[in-house]
């Protein structure tokens, strides 16, 4: 079963991290990310970060999703 | 919960709804290949507010479901084995094999643990140094690269009494035996989310340039998987050949999670597998390479698969490649509920009668 909610790193100890998901803390590793930092959000998979939300990518997309609902919405209008 | 309430934004839902609702869409049928999305599709009632030309059927995504009964039984028989502590995630311990299932033997008394991550049963073997640990290596491409990191690192410390049976399996040759299948039928092809962090967009690119079929990777809140649905429809009515789209670029990219899967390459190599439903697909699954095979637990126990029938009566096969669903088996809700469940499908918090039975989903839907 996939964790759908990305959980934040709140404790970094060498490759071993300790993250928070909706209040739940739970003891991970981060071997398979890439300079994990305190505070990053990741998808965890099995007691493994698996991946660091791109935070930039979340943001631009969302917006650009909505942007495009939004042109779309417009033309059908006219 | 950031990054995941953006998704569940009911005016994003919406719009999204209305936009799929406008499309002047050919009756399709689109697959989700991820017991995940199975679940979150039914639970967020995504299937009944679509057109009704617009047809999502659950695909072979529930790891325990394509587990072969070959493979169950022989979980089963290395459990009897005085020696050995088996390991697994919980998810397996119900479904039944051809004569017993992980739960009964742990009643009886068989030590059998289940775990949370495989750092957990290499900490077993530590504290068990006379006794085998064997970790049940069911899962995609999501789970695959933990147990190859515990293979290593139970390399790295000379951790001789840990070995895992290896049942992994591969989900690009899965979609390739899809579509060589008899009477299936699937027009585009919503792709899993964590498989895809791993593996990337471009594992799949191959495959869509052989068979010209929309697809599109998925997260898991509503609108993620709206998006995808939306996307899947503009790409059919499109008419341009069909590309593999990102409806989850946070998580997702081009390449994968390099390092995952390095991991796993180093350990493992491809090999054929038996899947539950479709039978053999060509370099499907993985085993352990040297030098890592000495952690090999079929070797280990000299473990034979023998070929054995699925439970009688039951369509998993089937509901698997989306041939049936779950109200076209004759067990479906009489002889097979989640109280007893006669095949995996039913077992599974992922599987798709599952699902079905827990969502009420009445026949014909
Ligand atoms: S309802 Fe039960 S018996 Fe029928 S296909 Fe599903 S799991 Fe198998």
């Amino acid at each position: 079963m996939c964790l759908a909610i990305p959980s934040r790193i709140v404790e970094i100890d060498g490759d071993m991290g300790t993250v928070d998901v909706d209040g739940v803390k739970r003891e991970v590793s981060l071997l398979m990310i890439e300079e994990p930092q305190i505070g990053d959000y990741v998808i965890v998979h099995a007691g493994f970060a698996i991946k660091k939300i791109d935070e930039l990518v979340a943001y631009e997309t969302l917006q650009i999703l909505r942007e495009t609902l939004a042109l779309v919405e417009k033309e059908d209008e006219r | 919960m950031k990054h995941a309430s953006e998704y569940r934004d009911k005016d994003l839902s919406q719009t999204l709804i209305r936009r799929i609702l406008d499309m002047d869409i050919r009756p399709v049928r689109l697959m989700e290949v991820c017991g995940t999305h199975t679940v979150a599709i039914f639970r967020s009632g995504i299937r009944s507010v679509l057109p009704k030309n617009i047809t999502l059927i659950s695909g072979p995504g529930c790891p325990v479901c394509v587990t072969s009964q070959a493979e169950i039984d022989a979980f089963i028989s290395l459990s009897n084995n005085p020696e050995v502590i088996t390991v697994t995630f919980g998810d397996l311990m119900r479904v039944p094999g051809s004569f017993s299932s992980l739960q009964q033997e742990k009643a009886k008394g068989k030590d059998i643990r289940m775990v949370y991550s495989t750092f957990d049963a290499l900490t077993m073997a530590r504290e068990n140094p006379g006794k085998q640990v064997v970790f049940l290596g069911v899962g995609f491409e999501t789970t695959a690269p933990t147990v190859a990191a515990a293979v290593l690192a139970a390399h790295q410390t000379s951790l001789a009494n840990f070995s895992v049976f290896c049942a992994h399996k591969l989900v690009p040759p899965a979609l390739e035996a899809l579509m060589k299948t008899d009477g299936v039928r699937i027009d585009g092809f919503l792709l899993p989310g964590h498989v895809s962090v791993i593996i990337g967009l471009d594992a799949y690119r191959p495959f869509v340039a052989r068979h010209h079929i929309p697809c599109v990777v998925a997260g898991f809140e509503p609108a993620d998987i709206l998006q995808a649905v939306w996307l899947l429809g503009r790409q059919i009515n499109s008419g341009e050949a069909p590309v593999v789209e990102n409806a989850y670029p946070r998580a997702v990219t081009a390449e994968g999670n390099k390092k995952a899967r390095e991991i796993m390459s180093r350990v493992f190599a491809p090999t054929d597998a038996d899947w539950r439903g479709i039978g053999t697909i060509p370099l499907s699954g993985l085993q352990l390479q040297p030098p890592f095979d000495c952690y090999d637990a079929r070797q280990r126990f000299e473990l034979r698969l023998s070929n054995v029938p699925p439970p009688k009566g039951c369509a998993c096969g089937q509901i698997l490649t989306g041939l049936k669903i779950p109200p076209d088996c004759a067990l479906y809700q009489k002889a097979c509920t989640p109280m007893s469940p006669v095949g995996p499908c039913m077992v599974s918090s992922e599987g798709t009668c599952a699902a079905y039975y827990k969502y009420h989903v009445e026949p014909g839907f």
